[in-house]
C-alpha cells in the first residue's frame, strides 16, 4: 500500500518535471509521427514483395511503430534515474521512510505511461493516414497496452544498467548498441517472409518482435486472439523479470553508499 | 538523556578506513558539532546515523533506536539535510516540501499547513512556487533545511550546512539554525570544516581526525584547555629586537613574529600579564603602536590535539 502510494507520488513528480519542458512535449508528440510518416513513405512499395498480409504498408507499419516507439523510449528511461542519482535526490529519499521499491518502480511506470500516451497519438495519426483498426476499441487497447509492456520490459533493463553503472555515457552506449539491432531483428518494418532465414529464427527470441506481432495481429485480417494472448503473457513475464532485476540493482546501489 | 549514542563505529571503503572507531554522545536539545577537515569521516558518520549506509562494526542509536536494526523508526525520528542538497531542481519549493511530507506519511490539511509554516519559518515563502533551479545558493540551503523539518523530527542532521555559501549568507544561516533549534526544540548534529562555524553554533563539539574523535567538549572548554592567551604587541620596526628582550624579562617571551613589527607571546592570563608588559616596554622607552589579547582559537585546539595543521589538512583532502 505504502509502495503503491509512494510510487504514485514519485510518478507525479517525474511527470510534472517533464511537463515543464516544452521541448520534451513537442519531441514526445512529433517524433513518433516522424517515424510513421518517414518510414511509411520510404517503404511504401515494399508490400509488392508479398507476405505482408495487406497491400497498405502504413496499415502494416502503424501498430509496429507504437511498439518501436515504446522500445526506444525505454532504452533511454535510465537517464532520469542517473539524473536523480547525480543530484542525490535518491539519497535524500533513502533517509526517509519512502518505499525503496517505489523509487525504481516509479521510473518504469512513468516510462510506460509516456509510451502509452505516445501510442495513442500514433494511432490517431494513423487513422488520419487511412489505417483502420478492424478490431475496434479492443484493438486499440491491445496495441497501446503492448507498447506499454514492451516499454516496461526494457525500462527495467535500462533502470538496472543506470543503477549499476551510474554513468550517462554507458547508458547512451547501451541504448545505441541494442536499439537498432533489435529493431532490424524484428518484423517492425518488413514481413517475416522477406527476412533471411537466420533473422526469422533470431526474431523469435526478440521481445520487440513479440510486441510487434501482438499489435499487428489486431490490425491485419484474420486476428488470432490466442497469439495475442501468448505474446502479451511473454511480455508480462519479461517485465516482471526485468523489474525484479532493476530492484535488485537498486539494492546493489544502496550497498555502495 | 542522550539522543544520539555512537559507539566505536568503524567503516572501510576499500582500502580507506573512513571511520576508525568513532564514539561520542549527543544530549537531548543540544547543538553538537562534528568538526574536522575534509575527509576526516564526519559525513560518513552522519550517513551511518541517518541509515544511508551501515557500519562494518560498532553501534549507534538515534532517539533510542538502533540504526542497524530499526531503520524505519530512525527515519521517522530524524531530519537529514545532506551536503549535496538532493532537492528536485525541476520542482518548486512547495512541491518538494509536499512530496517530502507525503513520503513521511503526512497528508491533507496538516501537511499543507506545515509546508506553509516552514516556508515562512525559513523565509522562502515568496519563492515557494518558483522552480528550485532559479533559487540562489542561500535560498536553496534554506529549502534543504525545511525539507529536513517537514515531518517535525526530533533530531536534525546538518551535513556541512554552509559549504558553498558566501560569508554573508553563512552568517545568516547560523542565525537561522540557532533560531530553528529553539523554535522546533531540536537536537542538532552538524558537521563542519569551518572552525568559526563550530565555535558559533555548537554547544559541544567533537574534533574528528582520521576517522576518530580526537577530543570532545564545549568550544570554550576546549580552548581553555590550551591554557593561555596570545598577546600581540606591535612596536616601531627598528625597536623589534629590543622589545623581544624586554618581553622575555617579564615572563612573556615571544614565540613568533608577524611581519616586521608584531611580536606574539603566549601567557597564562592575558589580562594579568598585559600591564606588566606595557609598563616594562614604557620603562625601556619603546613606544607601543598597538596591543591585542586573544583567547586561543579552535585552530590552536586542532593543532594541539591532533598535532596537525587544520588549514593544511583541509586543503590537502
Amino acid at each position: 500500500m505504502k509502495t503503491a502510494r509512494d510510487t504514485w507520488y514519485m510518478v507525479v513528480r517525474q511527470a510534472r518535471n517533464l511537463m515543464r519542458e516544452p521541448i520534451w512535449i513537442v519531441m514526445m508528440v512529433i517524433q513518433p509521427m516522424v517515424w510513421l510518416i518517414l518510414y511509411g513513405q520510404l517503404f511504401k512499395n515494399v508490400t509488392r514483395l508479398g507476405g505482408f498480409g495487406t497491400g497498405s504498408y502504413i496499415t502494416f507499419l502503424a501498430p509496429a511503430i507504437v511498439i518501436m516507439n515504446g522500445f526506444f523510449g525505454a532504452t533511454w528511461s535510465g537517464m532520469a534515474m542517473i539524473n536523480d542519482l547525480e543530484h542525490k535526490v535518491i539519497e535524500r529519499f533513502l533517509a526517509t521512510p519512502a518505499s525503496r521499491v517505489s523509487l525504481v518502480l516509479s521510473q518504469i511506470v512513468r516510462s510506460a505511461i509516456t509510451a502509452g500516451l505516445q501510442g495513442i497519438i500514433i494511432l490517431i495519426v494513423s487513422i488520419a493516414l487511412g489505417v483502420s483498426i478492424r478490431t475496434g476499441a479492443l484493438g486499440w487497447i491491445v496495441i497501446v497496452l503492448t507498447g506499454m509492456l514492451v516499454n516496461s520490459a526494457f525500462a527495467g533493463i535500462s533502470q538496472a544498467i543506470a543503477l549499476l553503472t551510474r554513468r550517462e555515457a554507458t547508458m547512451i552506449a547501451v541504448a545505441n548498441f541494442i536499439g537498432l539491432p533489435l529493431l532490424f531483428l524484428s518484423t517492425t518494418m518488413i514481413a517475416r517472409a522477406q527476412m533471411p532465414h537466420w533473422m526469422q529464427e533470431t526474431a523469435r527470441f526478440n521481445p520487440v518482435d513479440w510486441g510487434v506481432r501482438a499489435a499487428r495481429e489486431v490490425v491485419l485480417p484474420g486476428t488470432a486472439w490466442s497469439t495475442v494472448g501468448w505474446y502479451l503473457l511473454f511480455l508480462l513475464l519479461l517485465t516482471v523479470l526485468t523489474t525484479a532485476w532493476a530492484t535488485w540493482a537498486f539494492r546493489a546501489y544502496q550497498r555502495t553508499l | 538523556m542522550e539522543t544520539i549514542v555512537v559507539d566505536g563505529l568503524r567503516k572501510a571503503y576499500g582500502e580507506v578506513q573512513a571511520l576508525d572507531g568513532v564514539s561520542f554522545e549527543v544530549r537531548e536539545g543540544e547543538v553538537f558539532g562534528l568538526l574536522g577537515p575534509n575527509g576526516a569521516g564526519k559525513s560518513t558518520t552522519v550517513r551511518v546515523l541517518v541509515t544511508l549506509t551501515s557500519p562494518d562494526t560498532g553501534a549507534a542509536f538515534v532517539g533510542g533506536h538502533d540504526v542497524r536494526t530499526h531503520q524505519a523508526a530512525v527515519r521517522r525520528t530524524i531530519g537529514y539535510v545532506p551536503q549535496d542538497s538532493g532537492v528536485d531542481q525541476f520542482g518548486t519549493g512547495r512541491e518538494n516540501l509536499m512530496l517530502q511530507g507525503r513520503v513521511q506519511d503526512m497528508a491533507g490539511r496538516d501537511l499543507r499547513n506545515r509546508v506553509e509554516e516552514l516556508l515562512g519559518l525559513v523565509g522562502i515563502a515568496d519563492a515557494a512556487d518558483r522552480i528550485v533551479r532559479t533559487y540562489s545558493g542561500g535560498m536553496r540551503r534554506r529549502l534543504d533545511i525545511a525539507l529536513g523539518l517537514v515531518h517535525r523530527p526530533k533530531v536534525l542532521f546538518l551535513d556541512e550546512p554552509t559549504t558553498g555559501l558566501d560569508p554573508e549568507a553563512r552568517v545568516a544561516m547560523w542565525e537561522e539554525v540557532s533560531r530553528l533549534a529553539r523554535a522546533e526544540s531540536l537536537t542538532i548534529l552538524l558537521t563542519t570544516h569551518y572552525l568559526e562555524e563550530a565555535d558559533q553554533l555548537a554547544d559541544r563539539l567533537a574534533i574528528v581526525s582520521q576517522g576518530r574523535v580526537a577530543v570532545e567538549g564545549t568550544p570554550t572548554a576546549l580552548k581553555a584547555g590550551l591554557r593561555g592567551d596570545a598577546v600581540h604587541v606591535e612596536v616601531a620596526d627598528d625597536r623589534l629586537d629590543a622589545a623581544r628582550g624586554v618581553l622575555a624579562t617579564v615572563g612573556a617571551p615571544p614565540e613568533t613574529t608577524i611581519g616586521e613589527r608584531t611580536l606574539v607571546a603566549r601567557v597564562d592570563h592575558g589580562g594579568t600579564a598585559l600591564p606588566h608588559i606595557l609598563s616594562a616596554l614604557d620603562a625601556a622607552g619603546i613606544p607601543v603602536e598597538s596591543v591585542a589579547v586573544s583567547r586561543p582559537s579552535l585552530d590552536d585546539v586542532y593543532l594541539h590535539f591532533t598535532g596537525r595543521d587544520f588549514q593544511a589538512e583541509d586543503r590537502a583532502a
